[in-house]
Parts: C-alpha cells; structure tokens; sequence
C-alpha cells in the first residue's frame, strides 16, 4: 500500500506519482490522507490501480480518469470525474455540480446526493447516484446512463440526445425535448447490471424506476418548435 | 393626367433593398439566416491606421541587409514547454467537421512549413492534423467533443475557448448536412442532427473557477503546456485581466471580424466589438497588471496583410491568428470556380453558405466528392508562400520604423486617419498629438 500525505508531499508530487505508473505496475494499492478538500487530487490516471481517498475533495477529483478505480470516502466539490474515459469512481458522500460532466466511459457511484448538473454532456459515462440530483441534470447529455435511486431536480434531460435517464423518485420537472419513455425488458436488464455495478442492488429494483430519453424533436430546426430553444 | 414631372420613386435608407429581402426571407422560411464568416458591415480597421517610417528623428534599418526577427514565445509564464514560433502569424482554431480532412490537414502542412502553429477546433483532433502539424494547439470547448487526456497530453499547447469573436456568448452550430458518419462519432451525436455547441463550458462557472480548471489541465499535463485562454471581443479590459488572474500563460483575443463555421446572421453582424477596439483595452489590462510581455497577447479578427500584422503587433500584440485568411490562401472563394458559386446562388467573394457543406472549392464540406477536389499538399505550399509574404510584408514595414524586431514596434510608430480610429485605437489623428478620450478614462 502507498501512503500518500497531501497536505505534506503537494498535489504536484501526487498526481506526477501517479502519472509515473504505467499498465505493469505492482504498485496497485494506494491511499490519500489528509485532503482536505484539495483540487484536482488523482486527475489524469491511466493506470489499473486503486486508490482510495480518505476525506472530502475539492473541484475535479479524479478528473480525465483512465484504468483507475478511485474512492472517496468522504463528499466530492464540483466536476468529480469530469471527462472521464474508464475506469471507476466511488464516492461515499455527497458531489457538489458538474459530476460526471462530458464523461466518455466508465462508472462513477454517488453514495448520497449530487448537486445540479450531474451528468451534464455525458458522452458515454454511466453514472449511478443513490440519492437525489439537482436541477438541469444531464443537460445535452449525448449518451451513456444516469441512475438516479432519489429525486430529480427541474429540467431533467433538457435538450438531451441518446443518453438513457433512469430515476426512481419523483422528477420536479423535464427539460426541453425529454420525455418519459416505456421500460422495455432489455432496459430492465441494464438498470440492474447498473444497479450491481453502483452497489446498490440492496437499496433498489429495476421495476420501481421510470426511465427518460430525448423525444428526437428538437434534432433539427424546425420554426414551430422555436418556443422550446 | 397632370403634366407636373412625378416625385421620382426614392429608396428608403432604413428600408433597403437588402433588408427588405431579409424580410421576406424570414418571412418565407420563418428561421432566422445562418451563415458561415465573420461580420460583412464596414467597421474602423487597421486600414484606418498609418506607420510613420522613419526619418530624421528615427532611422530605418536596411530592407535587405539588416536583420528584423521574427520569431516567438509563447507560454513562458508557467509553462515548462512553452511555444517557440519563427513567425507570429499563427493558425486559428477551426473545427474538423466545419473543415474536411484535407483542408485540415493543408493548414498543418503550411503553418509547419512556414514555422508557426495551427489550433484544433470544436471536434477534437484528428490524425491528419496531428500528424502534420509540427506545433499544434488543442482547443478547450464548451462541447468537449472528443475530448481527451491522450489529446491533451500530445498537444503542443491547449487553448480554453471562452468565446470568439464572430459571437461572444454564443456556442457553436454545425447543421445536419455535414454531420457526417466521421463527425458524428467523433462528437458523438447521431448522422445528420441539426448540432449546437453549448456557449458555457459545463463544469466552471466564471473566473474563479476558471483558475481551478486551469489547474486541473496543468495537474493532468504535469505542467508541460502553455494554456491560452481565448476571450471573444466583448469586455476585452476585463476579460484579459480575468484571463491573466485565472492563470492564462496566453490571452487569445478574437475580435468581432473573426469568422464563424456558421451563426445566425443578427449575431456576426449586431454582437461584439471590432479587433482595433478590442486591443488597446487587452493590452491595458496587461500593463495595469505588470503582465506585458509575460502573459502574450495573440489577437485576431480580420488580419489579412502584414501590414495589419505590423499595426496589432504595434498596438502591443505578441502575435496574431488567422482564419479567414487561411481558408481564401487555400482555395476558398476562388473566382476560378464562379460557375460553381453562381449555381448555388452566391458568387466568388460573397460565398458564405459553409453550413450547408456544399463549398465548391472542397474546404468547409464533408461530401467526399467535393473534397477530394481539394489538394492538400498545394493548399498547404499556398498557405506557407502565403504566410511568408505576410511575415516579410511585417519586416519590411518594422525596418522602415527602425525596429530590429517586430516586437518592437510601438504605438508610437502609427498614426489614425479617422477619429473612430484613433479613439479606438487609442492613437494620435495624423497630424496632431491627440485622439479622443486622451487623457480620460477608459
């Protein structure tokens, strides 16, 4: 296990440690100590190792992350896993706006709630939040899926492309273009391999979810539709 | 019928013939005129500014013997890499998807050849333009279309695009024609949508989280890359110092003569300020903050000659970028192929309908028959001979002011013809030692 000190080694020490790890590493266990809300902790990985982070971060944890499953134990500050391509990131706490913003791939599991935005331009990712997100969530999203085990916010999916939405509470309101759509079974089977993955198959059934997607109107102008631009 | 002589029929000023037929055009099709380029109405311009030359009181140097340099640096403020051009001239960002592959491709092999940089645009990095251009800059884009770290990292620098000129606080537009099968799984979006760029970045919301993101960008690229930061001509005093304080290793300033893939018309022509405003008030903020010459300047918006790269450079710019330009050293607008343009209603000159991906000289389409037409290799020889011509055009001028380098160039060299320009410009009226506002503020 490497131990890393934030608060006495420097971000700049932290992330060019781990930027120095390629695909062979064994040094595959890491943990952060004392982050005390920094930013950028753990941003740019592309390697398969596993890194914990005890305490609450600042802006963009685990940014651009590749390879690397990171966790949280403790809240994430705005952007967590922004642009993420693969790998893994779990956060205990709460996210605050922004998670998981234009993520291309892997999973990224909020343990409590997100703040606004969660999901915006989402390109791939799939996120799993067991708690409630905020108002415009997965704004534009592109592609991907967004689990929501709470609440939704205002304008949920506004002006939303392929990207699946799946929220089991209540939905205050949807976005331009984003409308309900029927649970068909192959979406039952991927809400409940979404639902293991985000390890909340005990807190959850694919049944008790509505799921949301782009009503493909607004996809080319159309002058009758411009109240909704 | 009387024989008085009738009141001859007499055209309305504000009701032009022009604007009658945006009327009726809007009418007809009820959505507003998209268009690609930059604003088409006359503005006060370089052409409005005169160098002085020497004389007496300050000598020339030899137009072929003595030496004028050229070269220069970008990034040097945090940068462990920065950016060493041969020329200040360099490429503005212009989107594969907006651009084909080839004429992408021309802009790296002639900005490589002629020793300066190229940018990417709003749809991510393509091998073509990697692989042939020797300093490549990586936009930043609210979009973040194919946006990665392996991108970022194999770039030469990154350029976080806040706004641009042709339309400040508005987002991109490509429409569905030239959503191709390659553009649309570059971006990620389905063939064929009507695509709009989102005008805000999505995961920072004004200038103090700007200086996080900046330095999440150096963290994830050990602090290699110079980062620009790229302002449309809006608030230019406020929005470079904003720029500067945020961390910017270089201030991109894009006045609102810069070009577009394609707006609505009412926004190119009715939102932003004209480059000659715009730079005055940039480099005020860098010399209010101690920052000129430490944080570049780069400024674009309608540069076309050497002479208009001499007067920004003489206004206190480190470098300039083309766009427009570019794409007419290319083949763009050509009047060889004027059968062509008149069949699709426009003629060489005035050819603007880029969005539509139907542009006869095989540069801003994706329809593989018409690019093919386009030669890269000639397209890139044309836009180095090209840059060449502007960069000796600037030393030629510099010379006669006296100026060893062209970064010395100084207000002082110029004089304004009009009284537009010289308060915009913050240069004395030919003639005088005054221009409107000397003395005042801002």
């Amino acid at each position: 296990m490497q131990r890393f000190d934030l608060e006495a080694q420097g971000l700049r020490a932290l992330n060019a440690a781990l930027h120095a790890l390629n695909g062979q590493t064994n040094e595959t266990a890491w943990e952060v100590v004392n982050p005390k809300g920094s930013h950028s902790i753990a941003v740019g990985l592309d390697a398969p190792i596993e890194l914990t982070v005890h305490g609450s971060t600042g802006y963009y944890c685990a940014g651009m992350n590749k390879q690397a499953t990171i966790r949280v134990k403790g809240s994430a500050g705005p952007g967590l896993a922004e642009n993420m391509m693969s790998g893994a990131v779990i956060v205990d706490g709460n996210a605050s706006q922004y998670a998981g913003a234009t993520g291309r791939g892997g999973l990224l599991v909020i343990k409590g709630d997100a703040s606004s935005r969660c999901g915006v331009s989402m390109k791939g990712i799939n996120i799993v939040v067991h708690g409630n997100i905020g108002h415009m969530s997965a704004f534009m999203a592109q592609s991907g899926n967004l689990v929501v085990l709470g609440d939704a916010g205002d304008a949920l999916g506004d002006s939303l492309y392929e990207a699946r939405l799946f929220v089991r509470g209540a939905v205050k309101s949807l976005g331009a273009d984003c409308v309900e759509k029927e649970m068909r079974p192959e979406h039952l089977e991927l809400l409940a391999d979404l639902l293991k993955q985000g390890e909340a198959e005990h807190l959850a059934k694919p049944e008790e979810f509505k799921r949301y997607g782009s009503a493909r109107n607004l996809y080319n102008f159309n002058i009758d539709n411009a109240s909704a631009y | 019928m009387s024989d008085f002589p009738h009141t001859p029929p007499r055209f309305s000023a504000t009701f032009t013939p022009a604007v009658n037929a945006e009327i009726r055009r809007a009418a007809a099709s009820g959505i507003y005129d998209i268009r690609g380029g930059g604003t088409k109405r006359h503005l006060p311009h370089f052409d409005d500014l005169l160098f002085l030359g020497a004389s007496i009181s300050r000598y020339p140097l030899e137009g072929y013997r003595e030496k004028c340099a050229t070269d220069v640096w970008l990034g040097t403020r945090h940068a462990k890499k920065p950016i060493h051009l041969d020329i200040p001239v360099t490429i503005a960002g212009m989107s594969f998807g907006a651009l084909s592959g080839p004429a992408k491709e021309a802009l790296g092999r002639g900005a490589s050849e002629a020793g300066t940089s190229t940018t990417t645009g709003d749809g991510g990095m393509t091998e073509e333009e990697r692989g042939h251009s020797k300093t490549l800059v990586y936009q930043y884009l609210p979009s973040r279309y194919g946006m990665n770290p392996d991108d970022l990292r194999r770039a030469d620098a990154i350029e976080v695009v806040v706004g641009q000129g042709a339309k400040p606080g508005g987002g991109g537009m490509l429409l569905g024609q030239k959503i191709s099968d390659r553009v649309a799984m570059m971006r990620n979006l389905p063939k064929g949508i009507d695509q709009r760029s989102a005008c805000r970045h999505p995961d920072w919301t004004g200038p103090d989280d700007l200086e996080i993101k900046i330095g999440e960008l150096r963290e994830i690229t050990d602090w290699e890359k110079p980062i620009y930061v790229k302002i449309g001509g809006a608030r230019p005093y406020y929005d470079t110092a904003l720029a500067i304080k945020a961390g910017a290793d270089v201030v991109v300033l894009d006045g609102m003569q810069g070009g577009t893939a394609a707006t609505q018309d009412v926004f190119i022509e009715h939102v932003g300020m004209p480059i000659l405003a715009c730079i005055p008030q940039a480099v005020q903020a860098l010399q209010d903050m101690g920052m000129h010459r430490k944080v570049q300047l780069i400024v674009s918006g309608g540069i076309r000659s050497g002479a208009d790269v001499a007067k920004a450079m003489a206004l206190g710019a480190d470098a300039v970028a083309i766009g427009t330009a570019a794409l007419i050293a290319l083949g763009d607008n050509d009047p060889a192929l004027e059968e062509e343009y008149q069949k699709l209603g426009s003629t060489a000159g005035a050819y603007d309908d880029w969005h539509e991906g139907r542009d006869p000289a095989g540069i801003t389409t994706q329809d593989p028959e018409l690019y093919k037409r386009f030669d890269p290799v000639l397209g890139g020889r044309r836009l180095k001979n090209y840059l060449k011509v502007m960069t000796l055009e600037a030393q030629t001028i510099a010379r006669a002011c006296g100026k060893n380098h062209l970064h010395n160039l100084e207000p002082e060299d110029l004089c304004a013809l009009t009284m537009e320009a010289a308060a915009m410009a913050r240069i004395p009226l030919a003639g005088t030692d005054w221009y409107p506002g000397k003395g005042g503020g801002m």
